[in-house]
């Protein structure tokens, strides 16, 4: 079945079963593998994408239902210079491994344009993502810094 | 099979010096270093350095950066020593050629097990060990590639004395330019200097290049120090904001295909047969390959092959394992420390006769089997062609892993080419001996010749086929003198492995016996972040607290009194406790606990505060750790290390148990073995206080106080005492309602 599918502003025509999820799409057909497998279910938020501005994550979200909608993934997000999220989280030297750091990043900035001044418990209703190395508390003091409340 | 104790310690058991080197290399070596890794305008002075005409300096690093600093931290070391300009000093991973992986090839020989001496290094080795050693007497402390041994091993013994070498070769070549004495110039932030003049080290390189290095350069007393000490930014840290930076799961080689397994799920257990007919036909599929324990699918994309495996119904042959469960192999473990043999480690004065002296106090304390759940699924990706294998992983150790990927594929080491990746988390899961990933990818591609293939595990079968941190239980008996000091300190626990030194105590107590008995079981267990240290630090911990109490004492001032004769240890312990305020007030339910425990040559003491309410749900507010790690290298890349650390073992602490049933293990993914998050994670605080103490390792220390140090919040908020972890699932609400009759502060 053939889906278009507008990724980073970008239209991809593809040939993919319609239950493949967007997570693989990405990685394994368009090559953006800054979005990140962790789980397959939905439990990590390591794949966590933009969709028409939200934050989904990809891993569970099948291709089919995402055609024609405005996708943006780490590595559009960040195409016309590095972002606040990402320059503080440079500032607060934030990741360790890595790699939830695409998800954290997409999650953050998605919550930030709805509530550009999160408190501690906004930030962390609405964010849940894994990072096994425990990069939370830098998590918070750059989120703090981004909302005007460091 | 390699033994844990083996992986971390294999090779030291020579008796002689153990030498890791780090080589200064004759300038042949430097041409063939310069076509791998250096660009025109640039080249290497001695190995791990190379310095371009503009005067940018990098260091090549033989580790692999899992997210701990290490490189940067390593970079500053050599930066220190060559007296270079940190905004001119780069860092990098070294490429995956022989030649750059000094200190990582050292550590792969250890690895083989094998006594080393020169005369014994193998040939291929010969170069890399040879010309100029260090010799490092602290056996124990060594480990493989991790945050703990960076700085510590390749550190100390490699890039400051490079970095040195590499600075008088500077030197040298400056003096030779103003016909000066070398003894009459100095450097200075990238430039040396006679007088007013003064040239750029990159004007310098060529010439400098052409001297033999020193392979005993004067090193800087550490008072002068400018970058070590400073709290660099990393240089891995741009690349992990944008998703630039490569994992294993990243490479793309031109013609790949995917490959998704299933592994026998009983340990042990063999593949009998399997109808892969209809899996064969689905969209994509390249062919179902049959491995001796697992079935794997190969086909154009991962999902693809992940769906046709699931289609699979494998039949396994049987181990004898189907009928093994966590309670039969707790009841077999605690049977075995009842009945012995326990073997005896520690015996000081009189030991467990001393007993009888005083009023006695016994508790047992266990652990459970846990996951590493490192972010990253485990996986690589190979290529067999005419003869050769290629392999792109994220390891803990890239010689390691070649060599192991040569053995699998019972091929010289020649024929095997090994590209190190960064790692999406490691904790000990990407150590040598727990490989399973490269055996099942290099299986796989031998299967599929010609085409390079990516085998990925997924959540699930990455949870069910790793090497658990064992289950273990400890029981002890102390006897009190009644004067606020315990007399006799007995200690008996399980172990798969060797005695562990991690079960010594610091506590000036006259009388101890300490002992291990060996457990096996068919559950595969590994290193998990900080190893023995993990556990023993929960026990020790929660029952130096437990003979507080029974002593009637404040359980800081009691640890206090037992560290008189450990300076450095107790001041550790002071700052934790007079930065988290202790002996002060808090609100209503909330109390804190503290613990100290000394890992990889660093001391940490650790305070938290912690809350139960009327239904006992447990909150964890706030962490306080104080850090003694001798000699910071960048202190914030240290304190994040603490701050991660203090999160796994708050994993640990709050949820984290694997169960074993039918011989398989239970948890599958992240909904049913929980991980930490924003909502759960503590405020946490790190202080540092450096001291004269050798140089300690960052990645793992910050784990094995925290355990306790909730749990002896727990008590001290409810009168419960948790000695069998995690805490999920045990009843606080009980011990609330029946207060201990009296409750130190704290
Ligand atoms: S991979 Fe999608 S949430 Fe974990
Ligand atoms: S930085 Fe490693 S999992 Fe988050």
């Amino acid at each position: 079945m053939a889906i278009d599918l507008k990724v980073n502003g970008q239209v991809h025509t593809l040939d993919v079963e319609p239950d493949t999820p967007l997570l693989w799409v990405l990685r394994d057909e368009l090559g953006l593998t800054g979005t990140k497998f962790g789980c397959g279910v939905a439990a990590c938020g390591a794949c966590t994408v933009h969709l028409d501005g939200e934050a989904v994550r990809s891993c569970v979200t099948p291709v089919s239902t995402v055609a024609g909608k405005e996708i943006v993934t780490i590595e559009g997000l960040g195409a016309g210079g590095l972002t606040d999220v990402q320059k503080a989280w440079i500032t607060h030297q934030v990741p360790q491994c890595g790699y939830c750091q695409s998800g954290m990043v997409m999650a953050v900035a998605a919550l930030l344009k709805t509530n550009p001044h999160p408190s501690d418990a906004d930030l962390q209703a609405a964010v849940t993502n894994i990072c096994r190395c425990g990069s939370y508390p830098r998590i918070r003091a750059a989120v703090r810094e981004l909302a005007g409340k460091a | 099979m390699t033994t844990r104790r083996m992986v971390l310690l294999g090779g030291v058991a020579a008796g002689g010096a153990l030498i890791v080197g780090y080589a200064l290399w004759p300038s042949h070596r430097r041409e063939r270093e310069n076509a791998l890794a250096a660009g025109p305008d640039e080249r290497f002075v001695s190995n791990w350095i190379k310095i371009a005409n503009d005067g940018i300096v990098t260091v090549i690093v033989p580790h692999c950066d899992m997210g701990t600093g290490n490189i940067t931290a390593l970079t500053q070391m050599a930066a220190e020593e060559l007296d270079a300009d940190w905004s001119q000093m780069r860092g990098e991973q070294a490429p995956p050629d022989p030649l750059f992986a000094n200190g990582a090839l050292a550590e792969g020989f250890i690895l083989s097990g094998q006594n080393i001496g020169y005369g014994q290094v193998p040939a291929f080795l010969r170069g890399l060990v040879g010309n100029s050693f260090r010799t490092i007497a602290e056996y124990k402390n060594l480990q493989i590639t991790g945050g703990s041994s960076a700085v510590r091993f390749t550190g100390v013994y490699g890039m400051r004395v490079t970095g040195a070498a590499v600075r008088e070769m500077l030197v040298m070549a400056a003096s030779a330019r103003w016909n000066v004495s070398p003894d009459a110039c100095r450097t200075e932030k990238g430039r040396v200097f006679h007088g007013g003049k003064s040239f750029g080290y990159g004007e310098l390189a060529a010439e400098a290049a052409a001297y033999t290095p020193s392979d005993n350069p004067v090193l800087k007393s550490p008072d002068k120090y400018t970058i070590v000490g400073r709290p660099v930014p990393r240089f891995d840290v741009p690349a992990k904001v944008n998703g630039t930076a490569q994992y294993g799961i990243d490479v793309r080689v031109p013609g790949m295909l995917y490959a998704a397994l299933r592994i026998a799920p009983v340990f042990g257990a063999k593949l009998a047969s399997v109808d892969s007919v209809a899996a064969e036909k689905m969209r994509g599929v390249s062919k179902v390959v049959k491995l001796d324990d697992a079935v794997v699918v190969v086909a154009d994309r991962f999902w693809r092959a992940k769906n046709a495996v699931e289609s699979l119904a494998p039949v396994w042959r049987k181990s004898g394992n189907e009928d093994e469960t966590s309670a039969r192999i707790t009841a077999k473990r605690d049977a075995l420390l009842k009945s012995g043999p326990v073997k005896s480690d520690v015996k000081t004065g009189a030991g467990a006769d001393a007993l009888a002296k005083g009023k006695l106090v016994e508790a047992q304390y266990s652990v459970p089997y846990l996951a590493h759940a490192q972010m990253e699924p485990v996986n690589a990706t190979a290529l067999f062609k005419d003869g050769t294998l290629e392999v792109w992983s994220g390891t803990q150790d890239g010689l390691g892993a070649r060599a192991y990927c040569a053995e699998v594929a019972k091929l010289p080491l020649e024929k095997v080419t090994f590209h190190q990746l960064q790692m999406g988390g490691g904790f000990g899961r990407r150590l040598p001996g727990y490989f399973n990933f490269l055996r099942y990818a290099a299986q796989t591609a031998m299967a599929m010749p010609g085409l390079p293939v990516k085998l990925l595990f997924t959540r699930e079968e990455d949870m069910q086929h790793d090497y658990y941190r064992p289950n273990v239980i400890s029981c002890f008996r102390a006897a009190l003198d009644g004067k606020g000091a315990p007399l006799a300190w007995v200690n008996d626990y399980t172990t798969e492995d060797d005695p562990n030194p991690e079960a010594h105590i610091v506590y000036d107590i006259p009388n101890q016996a300490i002992g291990a008995a060996k457990l096996t079981t068919s559950i595969p267990t590994g290193p998990w972040r900080s190893v023995e240290a993990s556990w023993h630090g929960f026990f020790i911990e929660s029952f130096v607290d437990e003979l507080a109490h029974a002593d009637g004492a404040d359980p800081y001032a009691y640890r206090r009194t037992l560290l008189a004769q450990r300076p450095r240890h107790r001041a550790v312990l002071e700052l934790a406790a007079q930065q988290a305020g202790w002996g002060t007030a808090l609100p209503k339910g909330r109390a804190r606990g503290i613990a100290l425990f000394e890992s990889f040559q660093t001391i940490v003491a650790e305070v938290a505060e912690v809350e139960v309410d009327d239904k006992g749900a447990l909150t964890v507010h706030r962490v306080t750790a104080a850090v003694d790690a001798g000699t910071t290298v960048n202190p914030d890349g240290l304190r994040a290390q603490v701050e991660g650390g203090i999160i796994f073992g708050l994993g640990a602490v709050l949820n984290g148990a694997i169960s074993i049933d039918k011989g398989r293990v239970m948890q599958a993914n992240f909904p049913d073995y929980e991980m930490v998050k924003l909502a759960d994670c503590p405020q946490i605080e790190v202080h540092l206080s450096n001291s004269d103490g050798p140089y300690g390792g960052g990645g793992e220390p910050g784990v094995p106080p925290l355990a306790p140090a909730i749990t002896n919040a727990i008590f001290a908020a409810t009168g419960a005492r948790i000695r069998d972890l995690p805490v999920r699932g045990q009843d606080l609400v009980a011990a609330i309602t029946h207060p201990p009759q009296k409750q130190t502060s704290g």
